[in-house]
């Protein structure tokens, strides 16, 4: 009686969890795959914008130096007053 | 005994007499003016300030002006290659940051070289700069 209701019951279970199993496994590749194509979409837009990026950067720098050196430029022109 | 004395004043003298002058050679530089041909030259705008930190020829090209801007803008570059060095930048940098306080400094009716390109006589206004400078 014992092993019979043992036995029974792990099959059903079993069997219950394989199937629940399987269903999910089948939603995740769809989602995997879903989110696959939006990622790759995804890295082409990015890659446009790349190039105004790093003008911005370069003109953040110079502008950047002009300023640094601004008040020693100032003083150079003072003291060569007969060249400028 | 006394002549040693006098010796010694005579000296004396004679090195502060060296002291001074040297320190006044030093000190003339900073005060130095214009060439007259470059005063002249720049007062009836015939060259102007460009953006690059360098002396420009505005009107016709004479051999004259040549010769003045050259002169001019080949000490120019020697003392922004030396400072530019100093201050760890480059000579375009250097140059460059110049030429924002060259054209700030133009008096009116002197030329500068706006942010286009074109020619410009200062005025009373701000002269137009590069969106850079100070």
């Amino acid at each position: 009686m014992t092993s019979d209701e043992l036995t029974d019951r792990g099959g059903l279970a079993t069997t219950g969890i394989m199937q629940g199993k399987q269903g999910m496994r089948g939603m995740k590749k769809v989602a995997v795959a879903a989110l696959a194509s939006l990622t790759l979409t995804g890295c082409i837009t990015v890659e446009a914008p790349d190039k105004p990026i790093v003008i911005e950067l370069n003109v953040n720098i110079r502008q950047e130096v002009i300023y640094r050196l601004a008040e020693d430029a100032g003083n150079t022109i003072e003291e060569n007053a007969d060249i400028f | 005994m006394g002549d040693f004395m006098i010796k010694r004043v005579t000296k004396a003298i004679l090195t502060g007499a060296a002291i001074a002058t040297a320190l006044g050679g030093v000190a003339a530089p900073a005060y130095a003016q214009r060439d007259p041909a470059y005063a002249a030259a720049r007062a009836a705008g015939e060259v102007g300030e460009k953006m690059d930190g360098y002396l420009g020829i505005v009107v016709a090209e004479t051999p004259e002006l040549r010769r003045i801007v050259n002169d001019i803008n080949i000490k120019r570059r020697a003392v922004y290659s030396e400072k530019a060095q100093e201050s760890n930048a480059t000579l375009e940098e250097y140059a460059l940051t110049a030429g924002c306080i060259a054209i700030a400094k133009t008096v009116p009716g002197e030329k500068y070289q706006a942010p286009d390109g074109s020619w410009q006589t200062r005025t009373d206004a701000a002269p137009m700069r590069d969106s850079r400078c100070p």
